[in-house]
């Protein structure tokens, strides 16, 4: 149980932990990579200990949630480019490359460029951000991400006036990627998108570990979007691409199926997919017998995100 | 047929027991992964899928085979199914909601892949429940006719299967194959005796001759049509 507190000390004075903790990982990684001349992430040089301990944890939210489980996290999760259920994806994805791992943004931005994922991590906080997880298929979970503002690192690449939208591509890797070696089912690679005021929100985050370890490859590694009131489709995994743009994206699974997953994807528990409610969840590491929790509007974070759709038919723009 | 299939009547009874069992021991000893709910829920849904398809199995080997004593399995299969369909309905309503009502009849209401599944297993209740020899008898032509509806309710079940799936389609596919052989035998079978009757109509005793001559050539060309599937 990780009990919340609230932050006094100015997030200034805080050295970044990762700062911290990695100068002596990241060399000894650096050594490793120079000796073996093989891929050994810097994040994952030898220690058995979590990497980031004892992060400060977001304090955007006021409740605190007890996390699910991490082994429960780690062994249901979908991703379709390997498998299309969660046993065999979970195995499968451990082949994924993601060493080394850059990171392209561009679009409507002053400053575009590719940055090494160690450079992006370099200038950003991170924190523990407890998150309520709410998949599509109405299952839930309770996840600690380790992870930094979306928006603070889109701020560093300073957007234009003209963008609107912030498109989202996945790592195209059919070498490891069954699903996109057979073309089966969406049009790799996948792509998620936001509207600029969702990317810019301090709930959305980009995730780079879970558990103060980083994140396990069916999880998303090494970086993927973390959308709180959104469903889990959107916080897509692997990101290699960030694209801000002047109108929306074409998303993987409103193409895939337009009437039934929408672009934006809003939680909400009184607008039923078209084939199965979305009244209620199973709660993951809940026992037999126990109730489903009633699934909330936004997944409970309405206080923090509903003012984005206030003049919006939630039903229409689902 | 050497073998005697009525001697393996009661071991059938048991080896049908054989899922559930296996299911027992993945609960007990923690094995059903990270949605257990869901896992025990699925795995009754497939095993009520499978005993309904093995039932729907039996009028085509019996057919191809003469086997005699066929019909008792169909009973007691169609009577797994029943069961393991209730258990899969128990698990919905008991393990996975708690008998939450409210959010029960909410669920209902709006999850349309559900409907197919209430009308596969209402089909499955009122088959089993007339399903005793008394009540055959008892109900005389209106029986076979009732009895026919486990088309319907093997239709609905596969698109109870499919319709919550959210693209990955080769399971049910793979049932659906199934499914259509079964039936797709018996309509062969109907279109055949149609022909067949529609030629015994009596022009005199030559055209019967000839009719009875046609029913072994078909009847056979029907078996083969099966031994190379």
């Amino acid at each position: 149980m990780i009990i919340k507190t609230k932050n006094d000390i100015p997030s200034s004075e805080i050295t970044d932990p990762l700062i911290f903790r990695d100068r002596r990982k990241i060399i000894k990684a650096m050594l490793a990579t120079m000796l073996a001349g093989s891929g050994i992430s810097p994040l994952l040089a030898d220690d058995n200990k979590p990497v980031w301990a004892d992060l400060p944890t977001c304090d955007i939210i006021a409740d605190s949630l007890t996390p699910t489980p991490a082994e429960l996290v780690k062994n249901y999760t979908n991703y379709y480019e390997f498998a299309f259920n969660k046993k065999d994806s979970t195995k499968l994805a451990q082949n994924l490359i993601t060493d080394p791992w850059s990171v392209e943004i561009s679009g409507e931005v002053e400053s575009p460029g590719t940055y090494y994922l160690e450079d992006i991590l370099r200038q950003q906080m991170l924190r523990e951000y407890i998150y309520r997880f709410r998949c599509v298929e109405a299952w839930s979970m309770v996840v600690p991400w380790v992870g930094f503002s979306l928006g603070n690192l889109l701020k560093t690449v300073k957007p234009l006036s003209t963008a609107k939208f912030v498109k989202f591509t996945s790592v195209y890797q059919p070498e490891t990627m069954p699903k996109q070696r057979s073309n089966a089912m969406h049009e790799w690679p996948y792509v998620e998108g936001l509207r600029i005021d969702e990317a810019m929100h301090p709930l959305t985050i980009l995730a780079v570990g879970m558990y103060g370890d980083i994140l396990p490859k069916q999880n998303g590694a090494p970086l993927r979007l973390v959308v709180p009131w959104k469903y889990g489709f959107k916080s897509i995994k692997a990101i290699v691409k960030i694209e801000l743009l002047k109108s929306p994206p074409i998303t993987s699974w409103n193409r895939f199926a337009p009437d039934e997953y929408g672009f934006y994807a809003n939680i909400n528990p009184a607008v039923a997919h078209p084939r199965w409610s979305q009244n209620s969840e199973r709660q993951l590491g809940s026992g037999f017998f126990t109730p489903r929790r009633q699934t909330e509007l936004f997944n409970g974070y309405g206080e923090q995100v509903a003012s984005l759709y206030s003049d919006m038919d939630l039903r229409h723009f689902f | 047929m050497i073998l005697r299939i009525d001697n393996l009547h009661p071991a059938t009874l048991i080896v049908c027991l054989i899922p559930l069992l296996w299911l027992s021991v993945d609960i007990a000893f923690d094995n059903l992964g990270a949605n257990p709910i869901q896992a025990l829920h699925i795995r009754l849904g497939d095993w009520s899928l499978r005993f309904l398809w093995l039932t729907l199995a039996i009028t085509p080997i019996q057919t191809i085979t003469k086997w005699r004593g066929m019909a008792n399995y169909r009973q007691m299969l169609g009577l797994y199914a029943f069961f393991y369909a209730s258990l899969h309905l128990l698990s919905y309503l008991v393990v996975d909601h708690a008998l939450m009502w409210r959010i029960i009849g909410i669920d209902i209401i709006e999850s349309s892949y559900i409907w197919f599944g209430l009308l596969a297993y209402i089909i499955v209740f009122c088959l089993a429940l007339t399903s005793p020899k008394s009540a055959k008898k008892h109900m005389g032509r209106n029986w076979k006719k009732l009895h026919r509806l486990i088309y319907i309710s093997a239709i609905a079940a596969i698109i109870h299967y499919y319709w919550q799936l959210k693209g990955n389609l080769a399971e049910p596919l793979f049932y659906l194959v199934i499914l259509v052989l079964l039936l797709g035998f018996r309509i062969l079978v109907w279109l055949k005796n149609r022909q067949l009757s529609k030629m015994m109509i009596p022009k005199g005793k030559k055209a019967l001759e000839l009719g009875e001559e046609q029913v072994v050539i078909s009847s056979a060309s029907v078996q083969d049509k099966f031994k190379t599937k």
